[in-house]
C-alpha cells in the first residue's frame, strides 16, 4: 500500500505577489499626460468638437458606473436614468434659485446619492431580474412625479436659467473642463474603491455569497454602497447633461435609452474591467456619429453587437486586448509569481473578472463548474 | 356610485394585465429567466396581427388563430437558441441579452415600420360598445371578453401544469433540472415548450392590448413590461392566480388614480406597487418572504 | 495505476470507466480512475468525504464532463453523450441527497421517472409493492416525507425507468442507521430483476455487507480494489485513510503522486 503524500506544497517565501505585471507608475504618468492634453482641447479644437467630447464624457461616466454595478457587484439596473434625470433637475432647480449652474453639479451628485438610499431600500427586496425591472419602475415613477410640477417645466421641460449670462464658447469650455474633472474623478473613485476592501468584498460575494457572509463581509452594505456611488456618478452625469444641453426635458433625461447606451458601451468595451467602459464609450461615440442620421440604426447595431459580445466575448473589447497583451491600466487584481519565474508568466491571474452567477445558484469558485460540466 | 364603476373597470383591466403577466411569470418560474423583452414581444404579436389582418382581412377577433402559433414557434426557437445560450453563461448574461433584445426589437420596429401608434380596432360590431348595469356602471364588452380570456388562459395553464404529462415535466424541470435529466428529460426541450407557451400568452396579450388601446414600438417597455411586472410582484412571485389578483389591484389603483387626477393614472398604479414592495415584497398571495 | 480487472467468465463489462480524470475548475477531483462493472454485480465505491466518489458517479451519469478518459456502457463510448440520453439508454441514477421534485407528489415523481421508461419489469405498481407504505401516501408532497421515505421515492423514481445499471449515490446520507439497513435490505429484490448496481457509500461496513466488488478512492486515486472476501479490515482502513501499510497481499495498489 502506498503512502499518499503531497509534495506539491512549497515554502511560502518563494512566492511573490504583485499588483500588476508591469510598473503601474508608467500608467499613472501616461494617464496624467492624457488628462493634460485633454484639458487643452478647448484651446485647440472647435466648440463643436468640445461639445461632442462632453457627450463622450457623459457616456464614460455612465458606463463606469453601470460597470461598477453590473460587472463587479452583479447588480443589473435598468433604471439608472432615474438619477440622470434627478441630477439634471437638481441643477435646474438650483439654477432657478440663482445658484450658478456649475455649482449645482456637486449638489446634484450628492443629492442623488442621498436619494439612492431609500430607493435601494425598496428595490433591494428583489433579486436580479426583478430587481432590474424594479429600478425601471422606480425611474418611471420618479419621472411621472416630476412631470407634475409645472414650475420645473411639467411634461415639456424647461431651459436652464442663468446660462445666458455666459459667453457661449466660454460656457462650453467650462462645461468641458467640469466634465473632464468629473470623468477623471469617477474613474479614479472606481479604481480606488475596487482596489481596496470593497473590491475584495465584491469578489468574495460573487464567488460565494454564503461564504462571504459567514466570513463577516457585509454583503448588503457593500451592494448598497455600490448602488449609492453609482447614483452619485449618474447624478453628476445628469447634471453635466443639463449643462451641456441647457434644457431639461423629462422625456429626454428619463428615457431608458440612457441605460441602453451605458449598458451597451460597457458590455462592448468590457464588462468587469475599468478600462472597458472607456473603450466602450469611444466605440459608442464613433458609431453614433457615423450613423447619426439614421437614428434607430446605431442602437440596433449596438444592441446586436452587445448581445454577441455578451455571449461570445464576455470581457468585451478590452478583455480581448488584455488577453493578448496582458495589460492592465488599472490593476485591481493580483499576480502570483512562482519561484524562479522571473517576471515572465505568473501562475495565474486572480484579477476581478465577471462571471455570471450560475443559474443553479452561486457555486464556490474553487470548484466552479458551468452547467453541463464544462469548466470555464 | 362612481367609485363602484371605477372598481369594476379596474377589475376588468386586471384581466388584461394578468394576460400580460402570466408569460413573464411562467418563464421565470420554469427557467429563472426574467425576459426584459417580454413587453416588446407582445408588441410584435400586435404588429403581426395587424399585418395578418391587413393582408388576409380575417376578422380581428380571429387573428389569434394565426398569430398565436407563429409566436409559439418563435418562442421555442428563440429559447433553444439565444436564451439557452445566455442561460448557459449565467443569470447576468441572460439579463443583458434580453435587455439587448428589447432595445433591438424596439428600434428595429421604429426603423422598419414607424413611430406611429396603431390600433387593431375591434372590427366586428358584436363586441363594440358596452352595456349598462344600473345607471352608473358601464361595462365594455371587449374588456369583459379580455377578462374572460385571461381567466380561461390561467385555468388552462393551471390544468396543463398540474394534469398533463408535459406539465409535469415542466414542473419537474423547474424544481430540479439535473434530477430531471437523470430521468431522461432534455431540459432544453422542456424550456422550449415553456417558452412557446409563454410566447403564446404574450401574443394573446398583445392582440388584446391592440384591440383595447393603441400600440407603438415603445409600448412594450412603456406599458406592457412594467405593468406585467407590477402585477406579478403585487400578486406574488410564483403564483399564477396571484398575477390575476395583482393585475386587478393594479387596475383598480389606476382607476382610482385617474379619478383623483386624469394624468395620475399610471403613477397611482406604480405607487401602489411600491407600497406593496415596501410592506410585503413577497406579494399578496405568497405566504413566506422569498429572497 | 490500477491493473485492469480481468473479465469474469469471459463476460464483457456492462459499464467500464477508463483512466477517468475529472476537474472541478482547478481542483482535480478524479485522477485516472478505472473500473469495470459486470452484469448482476453490486460494485461499491467507498472513500472519505471529498475522495471523488460522487464526482465519479455524476460523471458516469453525464452530469459532469471528464477532462480525460472515457466511459463505456455496453461496449459503446458514452463519454460525449448527454445525460438524458444515457438515462434513456439504461443508466439510472439515484442522486446524492435524493433530489426529489419538491413541488410534485410521490406519484408524480414516479410518473416523471417513468416518462421515458424502457421496457422492463419495473412499473409504478411494482414500486408500490416494494415499498409498502407508498401507495397510501402517493398523493402527498415529497417535502412532507421523512428522509428514509424520500430515499425510497428516489429509488423508485429511478427504478420505474427500468435501467440496466443503477447508480446509487450515498444512500445513507442523513439517514438513521436503522433506516439505511432497511433500504439496503431491498437491494436483493432489485437485483433479482436483472439490474446491476454501482453504489457509492461512506458507510464502509454497509458497503462491505452488500458489495460483490469493492473499490476505495482517496483524493481522486484508487487505493484499493477487490472482492470483500479478499480484503482485510486493516487493508480497507489503510486505503480509506491513506495510511502506509506494510501488510502484503493487497489486491490493488494506490498510485504514486
Amino acid at each position: 500500500m502506498s503512502v499518499v503524500t503531497d509534495t506539491s506544497v512549497r515554502s511560502e517565501e518563494n512566492y511573490r505577489v504583485t499588483r500588476s505585471r508591469r510598473n503601474v507608475a508608467w500608467t499613472g504618468a501616461g494617464a496624467l499626460i492624457v488628462v493634460v492634453v485633454l484639458a487643452l482641447f478647448p484651446y485647440i479644437v472647435y466648440s463643436g468638437t468640445t461639445s461632442l467630447m462632453v457627450q463622450g464624457f457623459i457616456v464614460v461616466i455612465l458606463a463606469s458606473m453601470w460597470n461598477l454595478m453590473a460587472g463587479y457587484a452583479g447588480l443589473v439596473s435598468v433604471g439608472q436614468q432615474a438619477f440622470i434625470g434627478l441630477g439634471a433637475y437638481f441643477v435646474l432647480i438650483l439654477a432657478q434659485h440663482s445658484l450658478s449652474p456649475f455649482g449645482g453639479l456637486p449638489v446634484a451628485a450628492i443629492g442623488c446619492g442621498v436619494a439612492a438610499v431609500p430607493m435601494w431600500w425598496l428595490v433591494s427586496r428583489l433579486r436580479s431580474g426583478y430587481f432590474a425591472i424594479a429600478t425601471w419602475v422606480l425611474a418611471t415613477t420618479v419621472m411621472l412625479f416630476i412631470e407634475k410640477f409645472p414650475s420645473i417645466g411639467g411634461g415639456t421641460g424647461m431651459s436652464l436659467p442663468g446660462a445666458s449670462g455666459y459667453d457661449p464658447t466660454l460656457l462650453i469650455a467650462y462645461t468641458y473642463w467640469i466634465g473632464l474633472a468629473v470623468t477623471v474623478l469617477a474613474l479614479v473613485t472606481v479604481y480606488l474603491l475596487l482596489r481596496g476592501r470593497l473590491g475584495l468584498v465584491l469578489t468574495a460575494i460573487r464567488d460565494d455569497e454564503v461564504a462571504a457572509r459567514s466570513s463577516g463581509a457585509r454583503v448588503g452594505l457593500a451592494r448598497m454602497l455600490v448602488f449609492v456611488v453609482a447614483a452619485v456618478g449618474c447624478g453628476a452625469a445628469g447634471a453635466l447633461l443639463a449643462l451641456s444641453q441647457l434644457i431639461v426635458q423629462p422625456g429626454a433625461v428619463f428615457t431608458v435609452q440612457w441605460t441602453a447606451k451605458m449598458a451597451f458601451a460597457t458590455i462592448i468595451g468590457g464588462l468587469g474591467t475599468i478600462e472597458g467602459p472607456i473603450l466602450g464609450a469611444i466605440v459608442y461615440m464613433v458609431l453614433q456619429q457615423t450613423l447619426q442620421s439614421h437614428n434607430a440604426w446605431y442602437l440596433i447595431i449596438l444592441g446586436l453587437v452587445a448581445i454577441l459580445v455578451a455571449l461570445f466575448a464576455r470581457r468585451g473589447l478590452w478583455g480581448l486586448i488584455d488577453d493578448r497583451l496582458h495589460i492592465r491600466l488599472f490593476p485591481v487584481g493580483y499576480w502570483l509569481w512562482a519561484p524562479g519565474s522571473a517576471g515572465r508568466r505568473g501562475l495565474g491571474k486572480r484579477g476581478i473578472s465577471p462571471r455570471g452567477i450560475s443559474p443553479r445558484g452561486i457555486s464556490p469558485r474553487g470548484i466552479s463548474h458551468r452547467r453541463g460540466g464544462r469548466h470555464s | 356610485m362612481q367609485w363602484v364603476n371605477d372598481i369594476i373597470q379596474g377589475i376588468l383591466t386586471g384581466g388584461l394585465y394578468a394576460l400580460f403577466a402570466c408569460g413573464l411569470s411562467l418563464m421565470f418560474g420554469v427557467m429563472k429567466v426574467v425576459n426584459l423583452a417580454h413587453g416588446d414581444l407582445a408588441v410584435i404579436g400586435a404588429y403581426i396581427a395587424l399585418g395578418v389582418i391587413t393582408v388576409t382581412h380575417v376578422p380581428v377577433l380571429w387573428s389569434f388563430v394565426i398569430v398565436v402559433p407563429i409566436m409559439a414557434v418563435l418562442g421555442y426557437v428563440l429559447q433553444r437558441t439565444l436564451i439557452q445560450a445566455a442561460l448557459d453563461r449565467g443569470v447576468l448574461i441572460t439579463l443583458l441579452v434580453t435587455f439587448g433584445l428589447s432595445v433591438v426589437i424596439e428600434n428595429a420596429l421604429l426603423q422598419f415600420i414607424n413611430a406611429d401608434s396603431h390600433s387593431l380596432g375591434v372590427g366586428n360590431a358584436i363586441i363594440t360598445g358596452s352595456f349598462s348595469v344600473g345607471s352608473q356602471i358601464q361595462i365594455a364588452y371587449l374588456l369583459l371578453l379580455i377578462f374572460a380570456v385571461a381567466v380561461v388562459v390561467l385555468l388552462g395553464l393551471q390544468y396543463f401544469l398540474s394534469g398533463s404529462r408535459y406539465g409535469r415535466m415542466i414542473r419537474a424541470v423547474a424544481d430540479d433540472q439535473e434530477a430531471a435529466q437523470l430521468s431522461g428529460i432534455d431540459y432544453r426541450h422542456v424550456f422550449g415548450i415553456a417558452a412557446a407557451i409563454a410566447f403564446a400568452t404574450v401574443a394573446l396579450a398583445g392582440i388584446a392590448y391592440g384591440m383595447y388601446s393603441q400600440f407603438s414600438p415603445t409600448t412594450g417597455t412603456d406599458t406592457i413590461l412594467l405593468f406585467a411586472f407590477a402585477a406579478v410582484v403585487i400578486g406574488g412571485l410564483g403564483s399564477l392566480w396571484g398575477t390575476l389578483l395583482g393585475g386587478v389591484v393594479l387596475g383598480v389603483a389606476q382607476q382610482i388614480g385617474a379619478q383623483i387626477n386624469q394624468s395620475d393614472q399610471f403613477l397611482a398604479g406604480y405607487i401602489v406597487f411600491l407600497v406593496v414592495l415596501a410592506l410585503r415584497p413577497q406579494g399578496l398571495t405568497t405566504r413566506r418572504a422569498q429572497s | 495505476m490500477t491493473e485492469p480487472r480481468r473479465a469474469d467468465n469471459g463476460n464483457t463489462p456492462l459499464l467500464e470507466v477508463m483512466d477517468l480524470t475529472v476537474h472541478h475548475g482547478q481542483l482535480r477531483a478524479l485522477d485516472r480512475v478505472s473500473l469495470r462493472v459486470f452484469p448482476g454485480e453490486v460494485y461499491a465505491i467507498i472513500g472519505a468525504n471529498g475522495a471523488g466518489k460522487s464526482t465519479l458517479l455524476r460523471t458516469i451519469a453525464g452530469l459532469h464532463q471528464p477532462t480525460e478518459g472515457s466511459i463505456l456502457y455496453d461496449g459503446k463510448n458514452m463519454t460525449k453523450v448527454r445525460p438524458e440520453r444515457r438515462a434513456t439508454s439504461g443508466i439510472g441514477m439515484v442522486p446524492e441527497g435524493r433530489r426529489l421534485f419538491g413541488s410534485l407528489t410521490v406519484e408524480e415523481n414516479l410518473l416523471v421517472g417513468a416518462t421515458y421508461a424502457r421496457k422492463g419489469p419495473w412499473t409504478i405498481e411494482h414500486v408500490y409493492e416494494l415499498f409498502g407504505w407508498m401507495r397510501e401516501r402517493r398523493t402527498q408532497r415529497t417535502a412532507q416525507l421523512s428522509g428514509g421515505e424520500q430515499q425510497s421515492v428516489a429509488i423508485g423514481r429511478a427504478l420505474v425507468a427500468n435501467p440496466r445499471v443503477l447508480l446509487l449515490d450515498e444512500l445513507s446520507l442523513g439517514l438513521a442507521p436503522v433506516i439505511v439497513q432497511r433500504i439496503y435490505a431491498m437491494l436483493p429484490q432489485i437485483l433479482a430483476t436483472g439490474l446491476t448496481v454501482l453504489l457509492v457509500e461512506q458507510d464502509v461496513s454497509q458497503a462491505l455487507r452488500v458489495a460483490s466488488h469493492l473499490q476505495c478512492l482517496l483524493e481522486g486515486h484508487t487505493t484499493l480494489e477487490g472482492r470483500p472476501a479478499d480484503v482485510t479490515p486493516a487493508q480497507v482502513e489503510a486505503a480509506y485513510f491513506g495510511l502506509s501499510q506494510s501488510a502484503p497481499g493487497a489486491v490493488g495498489e494506490g498510485s504514486e503522486p
